[in-house]
């Protein structure tokens, strides 16, 4: 067992990667791939948060990521669960903390898009309806990753995935609006290309009670087919082009975050296709399916607008 | 001591807070329901000090008991029938993370089609979950067994969890007479749970993590052993409490004048109470018969089976449950038993009261009737029988 102690982590907002804490919480030789975005995620959340953090986690790719007994790649205390339960456990750890007094832990339910969208759906609004005092983090990388990337709820329309080998025919489930259904405290999205911006979401979620539910893209080298240099690069795109949008809902307002609340304007967004001509998951998308990925981001993003300027 | 009178259900309520359980998560379902009100009652009214979380689904009721109890809380829960089968990954779950939760399951038949009404075919579904599986004969045994439960689950030995089961309407929403001990006793038997593995983040422990084959079977065999532990601990545990309290449920199986019986009647929960009222008619007509009801179906009572079997020539073995393709699991387990012993008696088994039906003491009557034909004969014509199948 590795141990950190002791290690005290700035929690007030950082501004630039320098000021995350030196400490790392996530140990090299785990077994992610080359270029995992959710190892980054994991990585970065754990700087926001600290040693004082639980992580609950259902099967997915973090359930393999941390490596095999008796080894384990986290130096928080993790607890690992069924597929459709991370709420629900949490729920658990949460009430027993409170029955003990234990009041300075951060619970967080660490699961993937699949485990929360779609399985896990049912145990994490059960959670929020409840005010459960957690955070939820999906980081989404938009298929069952770690069973060799077969079609979720969160899959793009036109992504090939094991399941969809033409082409999923159904566009991105859109859970954090579903959260923010449920009048939580604190929804926001996120990207690992924007690290900052992430430990920031993090940092404030910790500071409500109740609720709070965060869902970070994390772009997958294997899923998605591109070379595995280019995760940071992936993600970045998937913000520009406004596939993929920053947001936070807090206290029930929206707001869009830098830099996606530049890109309300249409013409400020890169085109959809620097974006899925870079992946090989979109290798088989007819021009049709490019303007109806088109059509679904201009009209999410009308979305946006209502809300961000409240009409 | 305090004697009410009062449902299964209520009874069962009152032992969750006489063991003072620090996190109930549960979801209503017919007939459990009156359990997780009375809980609800207590807890608001501050009668128990507890964390109630109502869950939105069994699944989640216990994956909610499973993190609770990592945290460090004596967890109880409650379910019936259909809660139960929800609930199957995450009692895998509970079982293989060594919590020692402790659950009623207020036994109920399987759908299709709807049935509300009393059978084992939910808990007996789960006999390989690894779970320690008790059964009661009336409301008292449901509040000790469910404290002794506690006492068995949290024994660094044993750490598993426990289903404590009782029959539907006919223990869970019939009033008996119930002796309620002392708090300060209860206390005394049962002292605070010390959870020997805890997520703690002064301790950071990864719970669950992969295990590859060359270590899975070792986790599996000190399951095994656990259960083995619980074996020798049932009996003492009961014991204990005879001694602190005055009443004991005899340990692995309650016998009924077993010791000179040529034919005796297996049976498990209410059933077994009629069974002593069929003795007492068939002793006054002469034979020589008598009752063992088996309280504890996993660990299963394999020596204690043995013994009554000793000296009797029949086995008359009555099961509220049907495994499809094979027979009562009851009776299953009773000739597994008594396989290659060279004095097994003859054994054979009824499927009898599924769903609710009644089993009357006159039913078990008729059964023995034909259990003594073939003592005669010297061989058992019928290995099953469905007990009063309309014709």
């Amino acid at each position: 067992m590795v141990r950190i102690k002791g290690v005290k982590s700035s929690m007030t907002t950082a501004t630039t990667i320098k000021e995350l804490p030196k400490e790392e919480y996530w140990f090299p030789g785990n077994a992610s791939c080359a270029g995992c975005g959710a190892a980054i995620a994991i990585r970065l959340a754990q700087k926001a948060l600290g040693q004082r953090t639980v992580f609950v986690v259902p099967a997915c790719c973090t359930s393999v990521i941390q490596s095999a007994f008796p080894f384990s790649a986290f130096a928080t205390p993790c607890l690992n669960i069924a597929f459709e339960a991370a709420a629900a456990a949490a729920s658990g750890v949460v009430a027993a903390y409170e029955k003990r007094g234990v009041k300075d832990v951060t619970v967080m339910a660490w699961a993937g898009d699949g485990g929360t969208v779609d399985i896990g759906l049912q145990s994490l609004s059960g959670a929020a309806e409840r005010g459960t005092n957690f955070i939820y983090v999906c980081y989404d990388n938009e298929a069952y990753g770690n069973t060799g990337f077969q079609r979720s709820g969160s899959s793009p329309f036109g992504s090939q995935t094991t399941t969809t080998p033409t082409g999923k025919r159904e566009h991105k489930k859109n859970v954090p609006m579903i959260m923010a259904a449920h009048d939580i405290p604190y929804v926001a999205t996120a990207c690992i290309s924007y690290p900052i911006d992430f430990v920031n979401k993090l940092r404030k979620a910790k500071t409500f009670t109740g609720t709070k539910y965060i869902q970070i893209l994390t772009p997958c080298p294997p899923g998605w087919r591109y070379s595995t240099e280019k995760t940071v690069e992936m993600g970045r795109l998937a913000v520009q082009t406004g596939i993929w949008a920053l947001y936070e809902i807090e206290q029930g307002k929206f707001r869009l975050n830098p830099p996606s609340a530049g890109l309300i304007d249409k013409s400020k967004r890169k085109p959809i296709e620097d974006y899925v001509k870079a992946q090989g998951r979109f290798g088989q998308l007819s021009p049709s399916d490019v303007a109806e990925l088109k059509r679904w981001v201009d009209e999410t993003w009308e979305n946006y607008k209502r809300q961000q300027f409240n009409v | 001591m305090q004697t009410i009178i009062e449902t299964g259900n209520k009874v069962a309520g009152l032992a969750c807070k006489a063991a003072r359980a620090d996190v109930i998560a549960a979801y209503p379902i017919t007939p459990q329901t009156t359990v997780v009100e009375q809980i609800a009652d207590l807890v608001e009214s501050g009668q128990l000090d507890a964390k109630y979380i109502r869950v939105e689904s069994e699944h989640s009721a216990m994956a909610a008991c499973i993190g609770a109890a990592v945290g460090g809380a004596r967890t109880f829960t409650a379910t019936s029938s259909h809660g139960l089968a929800l609930m199957h990954e995450m009692l895998h779950w509970a079982s293989a993370s060594r919590l020692p939760i402790v659950m009623a399951v207020v036994n109920r038949a399987m759908g299709p089609s709807w049935n509300i009404w009393a059978d084992f075919s939910d808990s007996l579904s789960q006999r390989d979950t690894g779970w320690i599986q008790f059964y009661c004969a009336d409301n008292q045994e449901i509040f000790d067994t469910i404290i002794q439960a506690y006492k068995l689950c949290e024994d660094s030995r044993v750490f598993m969890p426990a289903m404590v089961c009782f029959e539907g309407f006919i223990l869970s929403h019939t009033s008996m007479p119930v002796q309620i001990p002392e708090q300060k006793d209860v206390d005394d038997f049962l002292p605070k749970y010390n959870p020997p593995w805890l997520i703690d983040v002064d301790n950071p422990v990864t719970h669950g993590a992969i295990v590859y084959p060359e270590w899975y079977m070792e986790f599996r065999y000190f399951m095994y052993e656990a259960l083995e532990n619980a074996r020798k601990l049932i009996p003492e545990i009961d014991r204990e409490y005879g001694k602190k309290f005055g009443i004991s449920h005899g340990g692995h199986i309650e016998e009924y004048r077993c010791e000179d019986a040529d034919n005796i009647i297996l049976s498990m929960g209410t059933i077994s109470s009629e069974a002593k009222l069929a003795v007492d008619n068939l002793r006054k007509q002469g034979q020589k018969i008598g009752a063992a009801r088996v309280r504890v179906f996993r660990p299963f009572p394999k020596d204690e089976i043995a013994r009554i079997a000793k000296n009797a020539q029949m086995l008359t073995v009555i099961d509220r449950q049907i495994s499809y393709g094979m027979e009562g699991p009851l009776h299953t387990e009773t000739k597994a038993t008594l396989y290659s012993r060279t004095d097994s008696p003859l054994v054979a088994g009824f499927i009898a009261g599924l769903g609710g039906r009644d089993v009357t003491v006159h039913d078990i009557e008729t059964m023995t009737k034909k259990t003594y034909q073939y003592l005669q004969a010297g061989k058992v014509e019928q290995e099953v029988q469905w007990y009063g199948l309309r014709e």
